[in-house]
């Protein structure tokens, strides 16, 4: 980190060379899957770079184009997206008090909010404790601006890829996007309900929609989640923390 | 997939997933240093995401719906373990994993069409 005082244009530097590096890479490769995704769906390629666009939030746009495959109604994926995205709730109660300074003006965490997601927010919650205030948001929006964009072209890239290398080649970039997201679940099994939800959800959710084609998305995820939460204790957890 | 005329479903999932999105993101924002996350409701909320996910990408492991759905359970089942395998032993290195994952899956595809030992 520079020793000189961070002006607003040196933290979105800054943050854009983070971006440059290893969770950017691993953000855009994980987005060819999607591209790939697009290819065989309803949806245009430009419907899929609008998707990344205006989503930013992988799990719940593979959610949303499955779901319309499948011919859910928008009732379904509107539900579905809220139960997938509502953890971006919690994630931007706790980022936002570090991200702005007193004289950050009211409405600019609301346009800047748009770009909170894992990457980003893991990132941002790791770096900016240590940057001086007022030039968080600009560090936050220089690694933002990278993926962003790199996102978009990852999309694009797995679209083009998807119809121009061989079948085994374009089977294997759609099978990415389940892949991808069971490793990065697995990766952090330290607390005892969320593997449990894990756990009951991947069990109930293909045999829910042998049955329930339509709801087993949502069922799934209501059913197995909330008994994961009491069989992983989460209401005695409640008790402790209350007395 | 050709477009007959103008098919507005698209869209209006895409729109609906923005809303439905940017209205968390944007609640977050007008919540945040008021409330607690570490109160049971959020865990109970993340269980409830983590097993809907949990359950999609197992559906999409087994039971995908696109071209995958021609490639035999087996080979997909195989590809989804030594993903997590190779994933565990080298030390959770999510690149490695979700490339043999691939790797897995288009061999064994390969393998079937080249020599019909399926």
């Amino acid at each position: 980190m520079p020793a000189r005082p961070l002006t607003h244009t040196r933290a979105f530097a800054h943050g854009f060379r983070d971006g440059l590096s290893v969770p950017g890479f691993v953000l855009i490769s994980s987005f060819l899957g999607f591209g790939a995704l697009i290819r065989q769906s309803e949806f245009t390629l430009f419907q899929g770079l609008l998707s990344t666009a205006t989503g930013w939030a992988l799990p719940a746009q593979i959610a949303m184009v499955e779901l319309y495959t499948a011919g859910a109604s928008f009732l379904v994926i509107a539900l579905a997206v809220a139960l997938t995205n509502v953890r971006l709730l919690p994630m931007t109660v706790v980022l936002m008090p570090i991200l702005r300074s007193r004289s950050t003006p009211r409405w600019v965490p609301y346009v800047i909010v748009h770009w909170l997601a894992i990457t980003g927010w893991a990132q941002a919650l790791r770096v900016c404790p240590e940057l001086p205030r007022p030039v968080r948001i600009s560090y936050f929006m220089g690694f933002s601006m990278v993926l962003w964009p790199g996102a978009m072209l990852g999309t694009m890239l797995g679209y083009y890829l998807a119809g121009s290398v061989p079948l085994a080649i374009s089977l294997g970039l759609v099978f990415l996007n389940p892949i991808y997201f069971m490793l990065v679940f697995a990766s952090d099994l330290r607390i005892k309900t969320r593997v449990w939800a894990l756990c009951l959800g991947a069990l109930l959710g293909p045999v829910l929609h042998l049955y329930l084609p339509d709801m087993s998305l949502l069922v799934t995820g209501l059913v197995a989640g909330s008994l994961a939460f009491v069989i992983g204790g989460g209401l005695s957890r409640k008790k402790q923390s209350a007395s | 997939m050709t477009e007959t005329l103008t098919n507005w479903g698209p869209y209006i999932a895409l729109a609906i997933t923005f809303a439905v999105t940017y209205g968390w993101r944007a609640l977050g924002v007008a919540l945040s240093g008021r409330i607690r996350t570490d109160s049971p409701i959020f865990e109970w909320v993340t269980c409830v995401a983590y097993a809907l996910l949990a359950g999609l990408i197992a559906r999409m492991i087994v039971l995908p719906l696109g071209s995958l759905a021609e490639t035999p359970m087996i080979d997909r089942l195989s590809a989804a373990l030594l993903a997590l395998a190779v994933f565990l032993l080298t030390r959770k290195n999510l690149f490695l994993g979700v490339f043999s994952g691939f790797a897995c899956l288009v061999l064994l595809t390969w393998g079937r069409a080249g020599f019909a030992f399926g």
